[in-house]
């Protein structure tokens, strides 16, 4: 039975601020098999094509038959837990400072055992479900949740060190002009973030939807023009120290490829927008965040983009969108690796085209924006890395995996 | 009992058991206490350095040296050489190889040593890069290294037999008993039950009295031919009979018997002697209850019944069944790799009738263990070995 978590006290000023600790990273190369399947939020084993038997830790052959064909593929989750015990004495800094540390073995039904982090509830002796997590060094790692529903399981101690709970953190929504940013605020909001700073370039000029933004409890309107550096260097200047979770709703969509524009303005204005404005946030936001990776409750936990899935796999109607898209999404692997240090994840949503002014001559399926805005909350929820909102995206990612060359000629139309 | 075909280990004799006392920290090298133990051995059997044609080395914290680097080091020019990386399991399974290297006259003196250093942070660097399935799959889990492992086998094993922390703590208070006559061991204070008990939780059920304290150190012995050790004029120890065995069980969910089960009537098939008569048993502790385990699974008793076993049988060197005379590593400490040859060391001094303040009176038959290596889940090498004095 967990307790809830309470809201975080006001901080005092004259006590240090803990430093993150990066959990072990290490890990072969054929262990990133679960990175990938966590960073989905999959949950996936390694099976012996020859002889069908699952294996664990990840090898080279399977220990039943030597086959070399072993595959990752998505595995049944439920397993017996048959011993636990709690580390009170360990030997490396991260877990010292967070023992007791409560760890287990578990039986798979489909066969191998696996050591796990147990949530706070798995009972010895009784079922469990099993989940594979990025931890605070970005790696996989086994987590065992009960097998049902029990009360405030998500305030779990362990189980919030594998998530970006937006439940009592600051959120800075980088833009709360558009739909995206709006419904993002809103969602936020009902999963329990204490506040929800909304960017908002020239504030005094009105904007579609602003009266679901002003004046609500908890959500605070700033000045945010993330093109400009000086923008969002005294925007940080102001609340960098306490946004625990950033979503950059950036939106900088124009149709048109290459041939078809006359010279590189919009080009220009596409990445000053969307990529440029990826540096400014990084540059102003980045650095205060990877200090308060530690920082309690309301430590600083993860970064989001919203990316086009064509950032994936070039669209040529939005040929130059499509390319400052996959800038972004280079740039996002980059941060990952340099706020991976203070533990705080970088989560990209890709989605297909949004159901938006700029999308309006294309054809449906098309992305809701209150969709994005509830994946948002449940990537954070979920402690995932990658995120793919709606049948395009999820179509793409598909196809990309299946033939990138298919894939390729087929959006030439 | 069962019937063998192994060939026996005929003229196969083990002399010279040297332990260069342990330190709980040292700002040496493992090559400076490999290289001791070295000396000793010769000095002790009165040959030259260039006697020695045989060389088996287990050390975990070497760096880039094995064996073969030990050689240019140390100036030997030997015709056989072995480096077993089997952690507890090491010196059964190198005195298994040198004995058959001895007797099929492949080499004629074989040093065996063991040896590490301890630094301030050795335990934890050894703890990091223990395996690649420990690295995957167990340290991420709270880094509690082989305590929360063995943590978990011990909760298993004590759940599953009906054991109590208690029956556990008997084999650990009797050797702390036994470690005060042996004046090497690092461990100097009586231990009660009480304060057994009373100790820290490690990670539960381990607690702090369960664990072994890492140090440096280095242990060794040479294996020969018998007539060898004779015209030295060396005391020797018969080899009569050995197992080893690895990743034994693998479909046992968790860890409740090691390999030995496997093999235990060959052991005294092969050696032509009944657990009864042994004199002095000596196990590989790296926690009590993997003691018990080994009590079970050496046929002491049965499986399930080890801490009955321990409740009617004391385990002191004056006691019905002399168990881990030197105070194992319990209580003289864990000098990583050296740590597998405390047994064998300890034992052979037994059965020479050279073991001082811890001699168990007429010791003609010792039984030395080796476990090691837990990769994943389950320690996976295990051994044992029986020799016998020349009284006998």
């Amino acid at each position: 039975m967990i307790e809830p978590i309470k809201p975080p006290r006001r901080k005092n000023p004259l006590l240090r601020t803990r430093l993150p600790a990066s959990p072990p990273r290490p890990r072969s190369r054929t262990s990133h098999g679960f990175t990938r399947a966590a960073a989905e939020g999959r949950f996936m084993l390694q099976r012996c094509a020859a002889c069908g038997s699952f294996a664990y830790p990840a090898r080279e052959a399977c220990p039943s038959c030597l086959s070399v064909g072993l595959v990752f593929i998505d595995a049944p989750r439920r397993g017996m837990l048959l011993a636990e015990t709690t580390a009170r004495v360990p030997s490396d800094v991260y877990f010292r400072e967070r023992a007791p540390w409560r760890i287990g073995l578990v039986k798979m039904d489909c066969g191998p055992s696996i050591v796990a982090h147990l949530h706070a509830d798995c009972v010895e002796g009784a079922a469990v479900r099993m989940s594979l997590q990025l931890d605070k060094s970005g790696q996989a790692v086994a987590f065992a949740h009960p097998e049902g529903e029990t009360p405030n399981m998500a305030d779990d101690r362990q189980w919030r060190e594998m998530t970006a709970d937006p439940k009592f953190r600051r959120v800075l929504v980088t833009n709360g002009r558009n739909m995206i940013g709006q419904e993002a605020v809103a969602a936020l909001k009902a999963a329990g973030a204490k506040t929800v700073f909304v960017g908002v370039a020239e504030p005094w000029r009105p904007f579609a939807g602003e009266e679901r933004l002003r004046g609500q409890d908890g959500i605070e309107i700033v000045t945010l023009d993330a093109a400009d550096e000086k923008s969002a260097a005294d925007l940080a200047a102001d609340i960098g120290g306490k946004v625990d979770i950033l979503v950059n709703t950036t939106e900088y969509v124009r149709p048109g490829g290459l041939l078809d524009r006359r010279g590189t303005s919009i080009a220009r204005d596409e990445i000053d927008q969307a990529y440029l404005g990826f540096i400014n946030l990084a540059q102003a936001f980045g650095p205060a965040m990877r200090m308060r990776g530690a920082d309690g409750i309301n430590s600083s936990s993860a970064w989001v983009n919203i990316l086009s899935v064509y950032a994936l796999a070039n669209w040529p109607a939005f040929g130059a969108y499509s390319a400052s898209q996959a800038a972004c999404l280079s740039l996002s692997h980059c941060l990952r690796a340099e706020l991976r240090p203070g533990g705080v994840k970088v989560m990209n949503l890709f989605t297909g085209p949004v159901d938006t002014e700029w999308f309006q001559t294309v054809p449906p399926p098309k992305v809701a924006p209150r969709a994005i805005a509830q994946a948002i909350v449940s990537g954070l929820k979920g402690g995932l890395e990658e995120v793919y909102v709606g049948d395009v995206a999820e179509e793409i990612r598909q196809r990309l995996a299946a033939n990138p060359k298919a894939l390729e000629r087929e959006l030439d139309r | 009992m069962t019937n063998t075909l192994r060939a026996p280990y005929d003229g196969v004799v083990i002399a010279a058991p040297v332990t260069i006392p342990y330190v709980r920290y040292s700002i040496e090298s493992a090559q400076w206490w490999i290289g001791r133990a070295l000396s000793a051995l010769v000095a002790q059997a009165g040959i030259k350095a260039s006697d020695i044609d045989g060389l088996c080395v287990s050390s975990f914290t070497m760096g880039t040296d094995s064996g073969i680097g030990l050689t240019q080091h140390f100036g030997l020019c030997v015709r056989w050489l072995d480096t077993i990386p089997l952690g507890g399991a090491s010196s059964i399974a190198g005195l298994r190889k040198a004995a058959r290297a001895v007797q099929a006259r492949d080499a004629d003196i074989v040093a065996c040593v063991a040896g590490d250093t301890n630094h301030v942070d050795s335990f934890r660097l050894t703890l990091e890069n223990f395996s690649r399935f420990n690295q995957d799959a167990v340290y991420p889990y709270g880094a509690g290294g082989a305590n929360s492992s063995f943590a978990l086998i011990a909760r298993n094993y004590m759940r599953t037999f009906g054991v109590t922390r208690e029956d556990v703590g008997r084999i650990a208070v009797a050797q702390r008993a036994n470690a005060l006559r042996n004046p090497h061991a690092l461990m100097k204070t009586p231990l009660t039950m009480e304060q057994y008990l009373a100790a820290r939780p490690i990670s539960d059920p381990i607690h702090l009295f369960d664990c072994v304290m890492p140090c440096a150190g280095a242990e060794a012995f040479l294996v020969m031919r018998e007539e060898t050790a004779a015209s030295l004029g060396l005391p020797a120890a018969r080899l009569l009979s050995t197992i080893e065995r690895h990743n034994a069980f693998a479909a046992d969910p968790m860890q409740v018997r090691g390999g030995w089960a496997m093999d235990v009537d060959e052991l005294y098939a092969m050696a032509g002697v009944k657990p009864d008569d042994l004199d002095v048993v000596q196990t590989y502790d790296d926690y009590p209850v993997i003691t018990m385990m080994q009590f079970e699974d050496l046929g002491f008793c049965k499986k399930g019944e080890g801490a009955a076993f321990v409740r009617q049988h004391d385990l002191t060197i004056d006691g019905d069944f002399p168990h881990n005379t030197s105070g194992g590593q319990l209580s003289v400490g864990q000098a990583g790799a050296a740590g597998a040859y405390l047994g064998v060391v300890e034992g052979l001094r037994q059965v020479l009738g050279t073991a001082g303040p811890t001699q168990v009176r007429n010791a003609s038959i010792a039984l030395a263990s080796g476990f090691g290596m837990i990769n994943y889940d389950r320690g996976l090498a295990s051994g044992a070995a029986i020799f016998a004095g020349p009284s006998r």
